[in-house]
């Protein structure tokens, strides 16, 4: 996160900062314990009977802002750095201890919908009068604020074991009925009791990972000392096939294996993520890899769910009846051609206006759907029910487990093809197209071939998702086809890193799977969505595991080369006059 | 054998008529300059040759085949590659993938090829080596990996040619070469130039300002004025051309 | 292959024109047939222009907000529909403050010139926020970046309006002196659609006075102008985006008080699609062209309110309403497409691809 530290320190009073500071950090408490999330959270126990998930927020933030002043005052002495950092803590604490007592006093419950018992139940500390909780949550402030500066002084060596026990045991918590579910009915049974023997982590557990994890990310850097000429060794260029082949032999047993470890919701979770990964494999081509920027991407998922339906659903207007298997191929084929027809119009435009025009379509396309008028066609708001399950030789598809097995093929197929086209002369095209359209035309680039090309691509694995999504579901409704799922793609290619493959990956567990497991969280999704691409945009645009290529574009830093500097200039221009 | 010929070329933008009833020829394997003060008019004619602009009168004929109106890709296939005024490269690509996109004409490989991957990886590795060749060729040797908004200045111009040459013209286009250069590389993009002529047997069509590149290596020299030719020649030809002078320098103070 | 591709071109341009020329042929004969089956009476149209002017009212307001933003940082706010919603969704609670206590039957003009201001106000700081937090840091970042923040505020805003204040509709109280319509030329009026339009008049009166003629409307045009130039006669660029930012925002909440008047239901999602035909009503008149954004929203309110009627009843199109957000957004994809410079003009000196 080196590019969020600012260099303005020098100019503005230190007390000014802390004041401000302060005062945004405390409207952001407010901010998330109004919206619902600390109440959302409060009934979840992080450490059984310790500190609920809701109180955990609570105590984050002040420490995170004691953490980031100190950090962010290294031209202070030790003294004032801890003091600021405490005071920004203590502010902010005030902040909502301020909002407690009022709260408590005139009833804004009509209007600010969460300000109620519970969450003051939670900003009170268990205690009874709203006095003394107001008290009691000023000086956790205090300490936590208090606590994150001081970590804030000791190197990056020491920091980073506390750090990163702190983090295992918050993942830990927030996942904890998960894991319990997952290790209770194996050989881990022992390990699941001892960790989480009612709500949340035990006191015990809790303590032991922290220890755990500290110790283990110390120990980190001389693990990845003593294991380097293994990793040169495999890494090296002739080893590619080698290293492929592990790779291959460990995931391989790993998926087929996947959908019984993890039971049925789990399966079905991790089912909607392989959807996901889909289609955003194919808005990756056409955001990521050719730059157009398109916004009505679910347009061609509810085709590809719409021809399966119609053509597979007995009940449909069709009624063909043909198989899973038939009608794949073909609403992909309907989806990628629709991705054609919605691409030429828009060849032309720049970027801002072609994400408007394709918003449209997408939202033309969904209110049709739903309209009256094609309702003797593709059903209207009631949909198509019946869509069978898919079926081979005998063996019915029924289950998530099952369905799984077709979205990773599928999603392998589509990993594959966005591979060979990245590193190829189509991707290179394509890069040349985002970065200067006119001169990459001047290379001898077809901008309108290219530009299509990456529309019918992208659309027909979207189109691929949705025949796929349709058999999953069994029936399928206009409503859900809309705008959110789009942005939902969107998102989770940008967090993942735009163009890169394994950014998809992560993109959709992250904000795929996290929001499915984390039930709390459900509400909050599109805020997480929208706080997301914000954020990501400010502090990491390139993504979290961004392709090489995007990465020199958007991030902030110019990598200089060593290898310029041992060219001299004499030698070069001897060269060129010869 | 003439290569490019224009005729009556003329292009407008809304009022302002930035190339008039321009007519010229450019015989093979020679070099050829185009002049004029700044506003002249020559940037836009280039821009009507590769097909950027469609001319709103006259036609351009290369090889004896009409150009214009085609697009730009298509010009460049037919064999005519350009560099630019202010540097174009792809910023954030490297060297070599500034020349890989050059080669992207010549190359074959299209959906199919590609995602059966075993076609393409002769494709690419011929192409690789012919790209390190070029660079080689216009002194970039072992900078292929450089990202190429980190090169300095006289290195980017170079990968523009190399660029430019990737796609196997005929006739090259160069924006104003030895823009920014100091003597001594002045007398390198000169001789630089002559080598094309010579060694690669292309046809080169210059826009310069700078005279001792235009006067040293022109076989031919044209010069445009307000839009409109107003002299052509040799380059001893149109230097002494008191037309030529007064467009440059104005007229002598008694005469006003 | 090589022939292929020079066609390919035109090709594609024969395809557009194709779709432009089925859509406009379309509606000319959806016209054409509801027309010549008179199935709507003239008082009947008569009222539809009148509801079309005061919807436009409202579009055009909230287009103001689009064009002066685009005109200084030729990019789209997309978060602009939630500073509509905002300024709308927080003086309902005011509004209803009023009703419960009476003062807006007592003294209505009162109560609703308090309700537009906290309206106004409220989008006022919303933009404030958005343009501080999420469009300043991003001023120089390639054209993609400031888009998907601008996506990414607009969900964020939505949904924090649904957590904090719940995700029910809320809806605004009758005011009572604004119940009942007049009668004019045989034609029936409703109170509201009156006094929206008449203030929407006002406001843009208001809004052309301010750039035409004070310091900061000239400051605002030639920031939008150019920038550098700007900056070089002294003129503090950042300040005048802000309020750029900040008129735009003002007019969006005036806006939305008109818009409750009319449609009385407010929630966090009543943003999106007004903010959108908004949009298409900026690029309609030409972006960045304030005269144009006040045409042109009028316009995409009147054919909006017109067009279901004229363009499907006539075809025997089952449920022609459901449809009235498809006119909007073909008109916004057929004027993107065919005229992005709109009718009346770009204002803008050259394209900024």
């Amino acid at each position: 996160m080196a590019t969020l530290t600012a260099t303005r320190h020098s100019t503005i009073s230190p007390w000014r900062s802390t004041a401000q500071r302060g005062v945004v950090l405390g409207l952001v408490v407010l901010f998330i314990a109004l919206v619902g999330l600390v109440g959302a959270f409060a009934k979840k126990d992080l450490v059984y009977e310790v500190i609920s998930v809701g109180q955990f927020l609570l105590l984050i933030s002040g420490f995170i802002g004691g953490y980031i002043t100190g950090q962010r005052s290294e031209h202070l002495g030790i003294a004032a750095r801890v003091l600021h950092g405490t005071m920004v803590a203590v502010i902010s604490g005030v902040i909502v201890a301020l909002f407690l007592l009022l709260a408590t006093t005139v009833d804004f419950r009509d209007i600010l919908v969460n300000s109620n018992r519970d969450l003051f139940a939670v900003l009170q500390f268990k205690q009874e009068a709203p006095l003394s909780g107001a008290i009691v949550l000023v000086v956790v402030f205090a300490v936590t604020g208090l606590a994150g500066s001081l970590l804030s002084l000791p190197p990056q060596r020491w920091r980073a074991p506390i750090m990163t026990g702190l983090l295992v045991v918050l993942l830990i918590g927030l996942l904890a009925d998960l894991l319990d579910v997952l290790l209770v009915s194996g050989p881990f049974k022992p390990l699941a009791e001892f960790l989480f023997p009612r709500k949340g982590i035990s006191v015990p557990g809790a303590l032991a990972l922290f220890v755990v994890s500290a110790i283990v990310s110390t120990i980190w850097p001389f693990f990845g000392q003593v294991t380097t000429p293994a990793r040169k060794w495999i890494n090296s260029p002739g080893r590619k096939p080698v290293k492929f082949t592990l790779i291959v032999a460990v995931l391989v047993p790993l998926i087929i294996v996947l959908p019984w470890v993890l039971q049925l919701y789990l399966s079905d979770v991790m089912t909607n993520v392989g959807i996901y990964i889909l289609m955003g494999l194919g808005l990756n081509i056409v955001v990521g890899f050719a730059g157009l920027l398109d916004l009505g991407y679910v347009a061609f998922f509810a085709i590809g769910a719409y021809v399966m339906g119609l053509l597979t659903s007995p009940d449909s207007s069709l009624a063909l009846s043909l198989t899973f298997w038939e009608a794949l191929p073909i609403s992909m084929v309907v989806a990628g051609t629709f991705g054609v027809l919605l691409g030429i119009p828009v060849l032309r435009m720049r970027g801002d206006y072609l994400a408007i025009v394709t918003l449209g379509f997408g939202e033309i396309i969904r209110i049709l759907a739903t309209s009256e008028v094609l309702l003797p066609v593709i059903g209207g708001p009631q949909g198509i029910l019946g869509i069978p399950k898919p079926a081979l030789f005998g063996l019915v598809f029924k289950d998530a487990q099952y369905i799984f097995y077709i979205v990773v093929v599928c999603a392998l197929i589509a990993l594959y093809v966005s591979w060979r086209l990245s590193d190829s002369r189509i991707g290179r095209a394509w890069v040349a197209i985002r970065e200067d359209e006119d001169v990459a035309e001047a290379m001898g680039i077809n901008l309108v071939s290219y530009k299509l090309l990456a529309f019918a691509i992208g659309a027909t694995f979207s189109g691929m998702a949705g025949g796929i999504f349709a058999a999953k579901l069994g029936s399928i409704f206009p409503h859900s086809f809309n705008l959110l799922i789009s942005i939902n793609v969107l998102s989770l290619i940008i967090v993942g890193g735009m163009g890169s493959l394994p950014g998809v990956f992560i993109g959709a567990l992250v904000l795929v799977g996290l929001p499915e497991l984390l039930r709390e969280f459900a509400e909050y999704r599109l805020l997480m969505y929208g706080a997301a691409l914000v954020g990501m945009m400010l502090i990491k645009p390139e993504g979290f595991v961004p392709a090489q290529q995007r990465k020199r574009e958007l991030a902030q830093e110019d990598v200089f080369p060593e290898e310029l500097e041992e060219i001299s200039a004499p030698a070069v221009a001897e060269e060129v006059a010869s | 054998m003439s290569l490019l010929v224009a005729n009556m070329v003329t292009k407008r933008f809304g009022g302002l008529t930035a190339v008039s009833r321009f007519s010229m020829e450019i015989p093979e394997r020679t070099i050829f300059s185009l002049i004029g003060p700044n506003g002249a008019g020559k940037t836009t004619f280039f821009n009507c040759v590769t097909g950027f602009y469609t001319p709103d009168e006259g036609d351009i004929v290369f090889n004896t085949r009409r150009i214009n109106g085609l697009s730009t890709d298509r010009i460049t296939r037919l064999g005519i590659a350009r560099t630019y005024q202010n540097i174009r490269l792809f910023q954030n690509m490297t060297a070599i993938e500034n020349v890989m996109v050059g080669q992207h004409s010549l190359l074959h490989s299209g959906l199919v090829r590609t995602l059966a991957w075993l076609p393409v990886l002769v494709e690419e590795n011929k192409a690789t080596t012919r790209a390190r060749e070029l660079l080689e060729f216009v002194g970039l040797k072992g900078k292929g990996d450089v990202i190429a908004k980190n090169l300095p200045y006289g290195d980017q111009r170079r990968l523009e040619i190399a660029r430019a040459l990737a796609s196997d013209p005929q006739l090259l286009l160069l924006d104003e070469p030895a823009a920014g250069m100091n003597p001594h590389e002045t007398t390198a993009i000169m001789r630089f130039i002559q080598r094309l002529r010579d060694e690669l047997k292309l046809t080169i069509f210059l826009i310069e300002h700078d005279m001792r590149v235009v006067m040293g290596i022109s076989d031919h020299v044209t010069v445009l004025d307000y839009g409109e030719k107003i002299a052509e020649g040799s380059p001893d030809d149109v230097r002494a051309n008191p037309k030529v002078i007064e467009a440059y320098l104005g007229k002598p103070v008694e005469e006003v | 292959m090589r022939q292929r591709l020079a066609g390919q071109l035109a090709f594609t341009n024969f395809v557009v024109w194709g779709i432009g020329a089925a859509v406009l042929v379309f509606v000319i004969v959806g016209s054409i047939a509801t027309i010549s089956k008179g199935i709507y009476p003239p008082d009947v149209w008569a009222s539809f222009i009148i509801f079309g002017l005061a919807q436009g009212s409202v579009y055009a307001l909230i287009a103001l907000g689009y064009t002066l933003v685009y005109g200084v940082l030729f990019m789209i706010n997309f978060a602009h529909g939630e500073v509509f919603m905002g300024g709308m969704y927080i003086a309902f609670y005011v509004a209803r403050a009023f009703e419960e206590s009476g003062l807006l039957d007592a003294n209505p003009f009162l109560a609703l010139l308090i309700i537009t201001i906290v309206a106004m106000v409220s989008s006022m700081v919303i933009a404030f926020l958005v343009e501080r937090i999420a469009y300043r840091p991003l001023r120089r970042a390639p054209r993609l970046i400031p888009l998907i923040t601008a996506i990414g505020a607009s969900f964020f805003l939505q949904n924090a309006f649904r957590g904090l204040f719940g995700p029910s509709t809320k809806v605004y109280p009758d005011v009572d002196i604004l119940k009942g319509n007049w009668v004019l030329f045989g034609v029936r009026i409703l109170k509201t659609q009156v006094l929206v339009i008449v203030a929407a008049v006002v406001i843009m009166i208001g809004l052309y006075l301010l750039v035409q003629y004070t310091k900061v409307g000239r400051a605002m045009r030639a920031v939008a102008e150019d920038k550098d130039a700007a900056a070089l006669m002294g003129i503090n660029v950042d300040r005048v985006i802000v309020i750029t930012f900040v008129v735009g925002a003002a007019m969006a909440g005036a806006a939305g008080v008109l818009y409750a008047l009319l449609f009385k239901q407010v929630t966090h999602t009543v943003g999106f699609i007004p903010g959108l035909k908004a949009f298409t009503a900026a690029v309609l008149g030409g972006i960045g062209n304030i005269p144009g954004a006040m045409v042109g929203g009028l316009f995409l309110g009147i054919f909006e309110s017109v067009g279901p009627a004229l363009f499907f009843a006539g075809l025997n199109i089952p449920a022609p309403n459901q449809l009235k957000d498809v006119i909007a957004f073909t008109m916004l994809v057929m004027v993107l497409i065919f005229r992005p410079t709109g009718i009346l003009g770009e204002a803008l000196s050259e394209k900024k691809a």
